[in-house]
């Protein structure tokens, strides 16, 4: 019987180590019945984009606290594209300045979420960009 | 490849090792979709080839780190043998209320990323009880058609019941770690029977000492003391357990009784992982001379046909009543005008 599950890879890009917000966003997504792979800290892009190959994903979420994204985000954005996976969709969370948010979006990012957002705003937004089945 | 020839061309990437084609019909063969289930009847035939080894034991004994452990291994074996590539699906339960899972066995398989060698994939149980999801076998399936030639399985921590992983792998490990107390015995009763090695994990930790005595007691009680005779008659006694009494205890011609080794490991450090490849590889070979390894591949895939063979009855009994008359019948059965086996008989006579 098919039975499609949205499958979201949750990651921590960079060096910081602060990986509360990642759980807490992971737990939220199980719970709303995602699959969620998570990684753990410390991974550079191309282990992200290689995990994402994988496990063929719907969608990525990126934690970052570091202040890195600006370098962190666009490599990822990049190695998924080169490895056909622009269907792929990004959600970037953790400590983004307002001015580098629209900055993320226009890159390519599908939703940026700061200290304080709600995970049932994640949800929707994940089942929202996720619901069309991507071109295979 | 003769059996690469029959197969469709649309195909081909996954023979040639195209990562995003396997990634994506594993998607397919995960949700059961038609499309999935035709792309692994056509890869059938390039299938067979790999060494499935499945990883099992009860949660949080370091079943993830040893996987990842063995896989560099096998990645840069001891001097004199080839790498070999390595496949790996990691199962972890699915929630039964919300159906979500967080799947975190690559958390502790770092040290795999960017080897093209290696392909790991993360998979939750979607309601399967038995350590495995329904999907496993057709998902090792398509890593064995890919070119895989080592396949570790790793289930959900397992406890008593979830054996599935023995009618799946040729050779299937059970990971312990000290600390378990008392309880080691009441779970040991129902995971020995399928372990081909038995490893204790944590072993730099106290009380492996004792964890590895419980295993062997409990060991001595699953094999009772098999009697051996050797060549000039004399009755030898093997004591199950022991390092690698098989082989040398037993006469030539003679089928040799397999008995699970136990292996100490810190698959933190990576100790002992070399002597755990070098069991596997005993176990394989005792396999392919005694005639063994055909057998499990019969009871493999009898078992892959008896499941699917239920799953399709089941879906065309479904076609069958219509969903109205399910729930009547549910309904009389809770109103308790009818009985249980009277609703089964109704439903499979085609309903009201």
């Amino acid at each position: 019987m098919a039975d499609r599950k949205i499958r979201v890879l949750v990651a921590k890009p960079g060096l910081d180590g602060h990986d509360r917000g990642a759980k807490v966003v992971a737990r939220a997504l199980r719970d709303a019945g995602m699959e969620v792979i998570y990684t753990g800290l410390r991974q550079t892009p191309e282990m992200i984009a290689e995990a994402a190959l994988q496990e063929d994903v719907d969608a990525v979420g990126l934690s970052i606290l570091s202040g890195a994204h600006m370098v962190l985000v666009p490599r990822v954005l990049e190695l998924l594209k080169a490895n056909g996976q622009e269907n792929v969709k990004v959600f970037v969370g953790g400590i983004i300045p307002d001015d580098d948010a629209p900055r993320l979006l226009e890159q390519g990012v599908t939703g940026v979420y700061g200290p304080g957002a709600m995970t049932d705003v994640i949800v929707r937004d994940i089942r929202q960009s996720c619901a069309v089945e991507p071109v295979k | 490849m003769a059996a690469s020839q029959l197969i469709n061309a649309s195909l081909q990437p996954i023979l040639d090792g195209d990562r995003l084609a396997l990634a994506r019909l594993i998607t397919q063969v995960e949700n059961g979709t038609p499309q999935g289930r035709l792309a692994l009847s056509q890869l059938f035939p390039a299938t067979g080839r790999a060494h499935l080894i499945g990883v099992t034991g009860p949660p949080g004994t370091g079943k993830s780190s040893l996987v990842n452990q063995l896989a560099r291994y096998y990645r840069q074996p001891a001097d004199g043998e080839a790498p070999r590539r390595v496949g790996i699906v990691a199962v972890d339960p699915s929630s039964p209320f919300t159906g979500g899972a967080i799947l975190g066995d690559r958390v502790r398989m770092r040290d795999l990323a960017g080897d093209p060698g290696v392909f790991i994939r993360s998979m939750a149980s979607r309601g399967s009880l038995g350590g495995l999801a329904r999907a496993t076998a057709g998902v090792v399936q398509a890593l064995d058609a890919a070119g895989f030639e080592l396949i570790l399985i790793e289930t959900v921590g397992a406890g008593q019941a979830e054996v599935d992983i023995a009618s799946l792998a040729h050779t299937t490990l059970v990971v312990e770690a000290p600390g378990m107390g008392d309880d080691i015995q009441a779970i040991k009763a129902g995971i020995l029977e399928i372990a081909d090695i038995l490893v204790v994990n944590k072993a730099d930790r106290p009380g492996a000492e004792a964890t590895e005595r419980a295993l062997r007691g409990m060991l001595q009680l699953g094999h009772p003391t098999p009697h051996v005779f050797r060549h000039h008659g004399q009755l030898e006694r093997v004591f199950p357990g022991e390092e690698e009494p098989a082989a040398e205890l037993k006469p030539a011609g003679e089928t040799p009784l397999w008995i699970p080794p136990i292996l100490r490991t810190v698959a933190t450090e990576g100790t002992g992982v070399p002597e755990l490849a070098q069991a596997i590889a005993r176990h394989v070979c005792h396999l392919r001379e005694t005639g063994d390894w055909q057998r499990r591949e019969r009871t493999r895939l009898q078992s892959e046909l008896d499941s699917l063979l239920q799953e399709s009855l089941v879906n065309r009994w479904r076609g069958s009543v219509s969903e109205a008359s399910y729930h009547q019948v549910l309904q009389d059965l809770v109103e308790r005008q009818i009985s249980p086996w009277r609703a089964v008989s109704i439903l499979l006579d085609g309903g009201v």
